[in-house]
């Protein structure tokens, strides 16, 4: 099966994040970057199915220069090669044209399965699986806690607010995954070491057949207007529990009308 | 006036969701209201009326119901090019916010999601960075497709005589790729749900076992809340996953939110932060939840918290 994993470079939702005060996009540059870390949970995946069914895994991303980290640390632990699409032009791009230039790469790829991280830390959008499956005409899966391949059937248990929902496909498709689907292994020493020498391929929007104008600031089809730090919360009243802890703190949930 | 267009979410259990009684609200300020109903509408009717739809568009039938996503999103792309809509609102859920990333590629028009508020100009507030950050957004191209998130407002009655339009979906084999086979209940009980609650109360690893879930769900249940969980506390098994409140779980935003048990690692926080009120239990002095509790207690849970169980019972 030919497997496609998406990753995408996020800073660390560990430290602290901002928007760029110059154009209000996601600051990258001074970031510490990380794997999206639902991603991880797809490349296991997909390194799970290719161990179980034979195949090829391809690590997708699209970002700047910088995201060749990410690409190295994914390709640690498995996967057989990476497709970077890069250009100057991508900066500031939107969920919609993002779809638009990912959908022209799979295109290239004729990618089986398309696996990816049900959400990245940054956005948070949750959109990209299925506008990717609206552009490619392909099924979409998403928000998989479980994954069963048959063939070239599959069968996922998409997590719901209630429970789950099983649902079923035919190849090609895109699945999306949560935390739950697996346990990612660690890259060992020889991952590490093997995956800098693995293929990564570098795209530009020429090669894809996609104009500078259709991404970016350009092409955006939103626009933040404004961007403002919510003001920390500050700590209150702190007691220690000395044998009544329990009936002050009701005592202050019914100051606060909450019983 | 133009139709505004609220994708409503509703549960067979719950029915129409508080969500949709917050876009109802906030749709009025944009235009008039139409509900979008997919699967039967008849007991939704009622509610949907009280908060103001002036009109129901019904879509139902296996094509829209059973398969993933897709039908919906051509349902509300071929309405929004027969009636022209001001706006478009969905639910930020899952399913609220992949019917609006199919619909904006459908239409090549922008989206925004997660917002708190939406003007009467179509600019969105969005919650960004898990609460750390604000930002005002616009849909520059179309009409402004916004996803909003659950607990953003409260909704407001004002009544109205909805009329009821049948749609006739064409669903083409396209959208018929995903079949969704069984939907599997989960979760037991009346409690309400997560994302929507006004309280909520979440046990972390210092719960110390599933079985002592027994003790967040007690005070759950008499503060009339929900139950979540940390990311810990679901890693170590003791409550389920869909309850998980954090940077990799759900996003709440209650009146009231009591951690028990939990440190206030920043995955968590990420997850609760922009909570009214925040009240923590922790055995811990030094633990990072009391920088942002409004109430601290330092102690014991397993003695603070069933006395805190009797105390509201006495009061009630």
């Amino acid at each position: 099966m030919n497997i496609v994993v998406l990753v995408k470079q996020v800073p660390d939702s560990g430290a602290e994040r901002t928007l760029s005060a110059s154009d209000n996009t996601v600051e990258r540059a001074s970031a510490s970057n990380v794997i999206n870390e639902m991603d991880e949970y797809a490349i296991e995946e997909a390194l799970k199915i290719k161990e179980a069914h034979g195949g090829e895994v391809t690590v997708l991303t699209m970002g700047p220069s910088g995201a060749t980290e990410s690409i190295r640390k994914a390709l640690s632990m498995g996967p057989d090669k990476a497709v970077h699409v890069q250009d100057d032009a991508l900066h500031g791009s939107c969920a919609v044209a993002t779809s638009k230039v990912l959908a022209a790469a799979l295109r290239t790829l004729d990618a089986d399965l398309v696996l990816c991280g049900a959400e990245s830390t940054d956005g948070r959008v949750q959109v990209m699986p299925h506008m990717l499956a609206e552009r490619l005409g392909v099924a979409a899966l998403t928000g998989a806690r479980k994954l069963t391949v048959d063939g070239s059937q599959l069968t996922a248990e998409r997590q719901t607010d209630e429970g789950y929902e099983v649902v079923t496909a035919a190849t090609p498709a895109v699945v999306s995954v949560w935390d739950t689907i697996n346990e990612p292994r660690y890259p060992s020493f020889k991952g590490i070491m093997a995956a800098k020498k693995k293929p990564v391929q570098t795209l530009s929007l020429a090669d894809l057949g996609v104009a500078a104008d259709e991404v970016g600031a350009a092409g955006a089809t939103s626009q933040v207007l404004e961007y403002s730090k919510r003001p920390p919360r500050t700590a209150g009243t702190k007691i220690t529990d000395e044998g009544d802890g329990g009936a002050q703190l009701v005592a202050y949930l019914t100051t606060e009308k909450f019983v | 006036m133009a139709e505004v267009l609220v994708v409503v979410e509703a549960s067979q259990a719950a029915g129409v969701k508080k969500v949709t009684l917050e876009m109802l609200t906030i749709a009025r300020t944009l235009g008039s209201p139409s509900a979008v109903v997919f699967g039967d509408a008849a007991a939704l009717t009622d509610k949907l009326a009280e908060y103001g739809a002036e009109k129901i568009y019904n879509a139902t039938g296996d094509d829209v119901e059973n398969f993933l996503v897709a039908p919906k999103a051509t349902a509300v792309a071929a309405l929004v090019q027969q009636v022209q809509p001001a706006a478009v609102l969905l639910a930020s859920t899952q399913e609220g916010k992949e019917i609006a990333g199919r619909l904006a590629v459908k239409l090549d028009n922008g989206l925004l999601t997660d917002a708190v508020d939406v003007a009467a100009d179509g600019t969105a507030t969005q919650v960004v960075f898990a609460g750390a950050g604000i930002v005002k957004s616009k849909v520059t191209r179309g009409l402004p497709i916004v996803t909003i998130r659950p607990n953003s407002t409260t909704p407001t009655p004002q009544p109205a005589t909805p009329a009821l339009e049948q749609l006739t979906v064409a669903v083409s084999e396209g959208d018929k790729l995903t079949k969704v086979v069984e939907r599997v209940t989960e979760q037991k009980g009346s409690r309400p749900e997560l994302t929507e609650a006004s309280i909520v109360v979440s046990g972390g690893r210092g719960v110390g076992n599933a079985d002592n879930f027994k003790l967040v769900e007690e005070l759950a249940d008499l503060l009339g809340g929900a139950v979540g969980a940390s990311r810990a506390a679901v890693d170590s098994g003791y409550y389920p996953h869909q309850f998980q409140v954090g940077q990799t779980g759900k996003t709440v935003s209650p009146q009231l939110y009591v951690a028990l048990g939990i440190s206030g690692a920043i995955q968590h926080r990420a997850g609760m932060q922009t909570s009214k009120t925040i009240v923590a239990v922790n055995k811990d002095a030094e633990a990072p939840i009391f920088e942002l509790a409004d109430y601290g207690v330092v102690g014991d849970l397993f003695k603070i918290v069933p006395q805190a169980a009797d105390e509201i019972r006495k009061r009630k």
